[in-house]
């Protein structure tokens, strides 16, 4: 079985909640990174994303955006990245690839597929691939049982969500605001709708991504979801491994983890 | 048009395989309503006549078709003629999609539009549109581009609208572009997107190409008026390529006349010192499509150089990398040094300053016409003037305006 399938089969069973922590790849550095995701799983994290750092990224925010510049800055290579990731060796902690199409393209989809899946990925989500350009890929990460997780924002309507959830497999990304990656205040009361109805129609795990960062939000959406993305609330703190050494950043990255962790899981 | 090209793209935003829609979900329903909205757009009667009688009251429409005697005794072979889209409002063709985009930014109802610029030609033509009709406008501009383009800063924000400068990559056109790709996701329910090329997601490169295809009605209708036959040579410069895919697509069908597009060979052949992404690229995703781009072997974009700011761009428009790859348009490249004299050349023998990406078309118009029987007709599309390249071109020649 595919380790996020066999991941939220467990958690269900337990009536628990994933958190999923995202990383940068390369920021500050490969080794940092393979640190750091050992730290985040030991910390209470259940799935980490892996963000591949890309030229362009029109999804994400200024903290992300910011922090694939300077990986791409010190040369970090797509092959670099799966030889890393193949030393991570956290057996219980799936991981997850959050890649531009750009860079999928330029390899080709069954070779990057092999290759993600060699390194140890059980899936990957591709966030400027929508559901219309998506079916070739899919069709070949079904054929080795390697997720492609697909996204439902709030601006989408419902008949094309329930396509999307359909295609989707591992679990459901679903964007929490309209806009890009990055914290907010709050998040909106439209989202609980959505999220509710998402449950009427589709089996898979619904896990929640962009602009969450406080135990406030973790509280609306423990109820409704069945995981958390976090993203630039844990990269921000990359942001100071420039000036910091790397316990330091470490440090903190587990205890935000931790604190999320338990707003997630509050009788764990 | 008796083509096949003339049905493209198909309802995927496919040009064969080039085009399509690579962008996060959350634009995906906005991209497909602003597609149907422009579909209906099309075929109304009403709207067309508005955008007609703005593009002839408004723009100054149609632009003339000069014959250039000078520059064709110059060359010694064809006669050469200037398509001068840099006699419309503004100066240059960028109005003419400018116009069409926030027509439909008001049927929409969307009271707000945001553009990207580079040199801030496309945010000046978005602001004058905005201003026309009422609508707000905020201009993505590259740190950098804000800086060495403060006229038309000047003039953005004299039309009412603002400029933010863009600190985030590389601080060029590629980074205004994702950072208005970025506020569009977040607002997208009030806000149209002009962008000002044939790039970016369907229906984008299909709609940009239509608004601008008038300058190739028009300039096919006037070659047969004026020389009483079509042209043999059709000459555009090809950045992310809009006024040559509108220069273009009324001549496809047309298969004696040949189309060539003019990219920009920067300082060399290497990776970096050009933005020639036909000549050199890959097909790639970029800003939302699959066409030729200039990436490095992982698929990160990579840096480009031009003398022009407007060829200055690491992709093209899908469209054109399916008329490469048929073989229909062919796509060459012209040198920093050539295109700055031909910027000379055209001014001292013509009275005409071009813009810096017109002056690369000039150029290979020039040696096209000069290997030309004398009977020939090569058109160059003017497709701008050149007042805002005059502090760039003046640096370069070590004078200070």
């Amino acid at each position: 079985m595919n380790p996020i399938d066999a991941l939220f089969q467990r958690l269900r069973s337990q009536r628990r909640k994933a958190l999923i922590p995202f990383l940068t790849a390369g920021d500050p550095d490969l080794d940092a990174t393979a640190r750091l995701a050992r730290t985040l799983a030991e910390q209470g994290a259940d799935l980490l994303e892996i963000g591949f750092p890309y030229s362009d990224p029109i999804a994400d925010g200024p903290v992300i955006q910011a922090s694939y510049t300077r990986a791409l800055e010190r040369g970090v290579y797509v092959e670099d990245i799966f030889a890393a990731v193949r030393k991570f060796a956290l057996p219980h902690t799936p991981l997850v690839a959050m890649v531009s199409y750009s860079l999928i393209h330029r390899r080709g989809g069954e070779a990057f597929l092999q290759q993600a899946a060699a390194a140890g990925f059980s899936g990957a989500i591709v966030p400027d691939l929508p559901w219309e350009e998506s079916e070739t890929l899919s069709r070949l990460a079904a054929q080795r049982d390697f997720k492609l997780i697909h996204l439902v924002a709030p601006t989408t309507p419902r008949e094309r969500a329930r396509a999307i959830a359909q295609r989707s497999t591992g679990f459901l990304y679903c964007i929490s605001v309209t806009g890009i990656t990055g914290e907010r205040d709050r998040l909106p009361s439209e989202l609980r709708e959505q999220l509710a109805w998402l449950r009427s129609q589709t089996d898979l795990p619904l896990c929640v991504g962009f602009g969450i960062s406080r135990p406030e939000h973790v509280h609306m959406l423990r109820e409704l979801a069945d995981g958390i993305i976090v993203g630039s609330a844990f990269v921000r703190h990359l942001e100071k491994a420039g000036s910091q050494p790397l316990d330091t950043v470490g440090a903190a990255l587990g205890e935000l983890a931790q604190t999320l962790a338990a707003a997630l899981n509050p009788s764990a | 048009m008796s083509s096949a090209f003339a049905n493209l793209p198909d309802v995927h935003g496919r040009f064969g395989p080039y085009g399509g829609r690579y962008v996060p979900e959350t634009l995906m329903p906005a991209l497909a309503q602003l597609t149907a909205e422009y579909d209906k757009a099309r075929h109304d009667a009403d709207f067309q006549r508005e955008l007609e009688r703005y593009l002839k009251t408004y723009v100054g429409r149609p632009s003339l078709l000069y014959f250039a005697e000078r520059l064709t005794k110059e060359a010694g072979g064809a006669r050469i003629y200037l398509k001068r889209e840099d006699m419309n409002h503004t100066g240059a063709h960028k109005i003419n999609n400018c116009i069409g985009q926030a027509l439909l930014a008001k049927r929409m109802g969307k009271p707000r539009i945001i553009a990207e610029t580079g040199a801030g030609q496309h945010g000046v033509a978005s602001a004058t549109a905005a201003a026309l009709f009422g609508l707000s406008c905020q201009v993505y501009m590259g740190a950098e581009d804000v800086r060495r383009q403060k006229l038309n800063v000047f003039k953005m924000k004299a039309l009412g609208a603002t400029v933010r400068p863009v600190t985030s990559g590389s601080q060029t056109l590629r980074d205004a572009i994702n950072e208005t790709l970025r506020d569009w996701m977040a607002n997208v329910t009030t806000t149209h997107y002009i962008i000002g090329s044939v790039v970016g997601p369907h229906p984008f490169p299909w709609m940009v190409r239509d608004f601008q295809a008038v300058i190739g009605r028009e300039t096919r209708q006037q070659c047969l008026e004026q020389v009483g036959r079509l042209p043999d040579v059709v000459v555009a410069s090809v950045g992310g390529g809009s006024n040559a895919a509108g220069m273009f697509y009324p001549f496809l069908g047309d298969t004696a006349v040949e189309l060539v597009g003019v990219e920009a060979a920067g300082r060399g052949e290497k990776l970096g010192d050009h933005a020639a992404t036909l000549s050199y690229g890959k097909p790639g995703v970029l800003h939302g499509s699959l066409s030729y781009v200039l990436q490095d072997a992982d698929g990160q974009t990579a840096p480009v150089h031009s003398v022009s700011a407007g060829l200055d761009y690491p992709g093209v428009g899908p469209e054109h990398s399916y008329w490469k790859d048929c073989g229909r348009v062919r796509y060459t490249s012209v040198r920093d040094e050539e295109a700055l004299q031909a910027f000379f050349m055209c001014s001292r023998l013509e009275g005409i300053l071009p813009a810096l990406e017109t002056a690369h078309a000039v150029s290979e118009g020039m040696r096209l016409a000069a290997k030309r029987k004398r009977e020939d007709v090569v058109v160059i599309c003017f497709s701008g003037r050149g007042d805002k390249d005059c502090y760039e071109v003046a640096r370069l020649q070590g004078e200070e305006i």
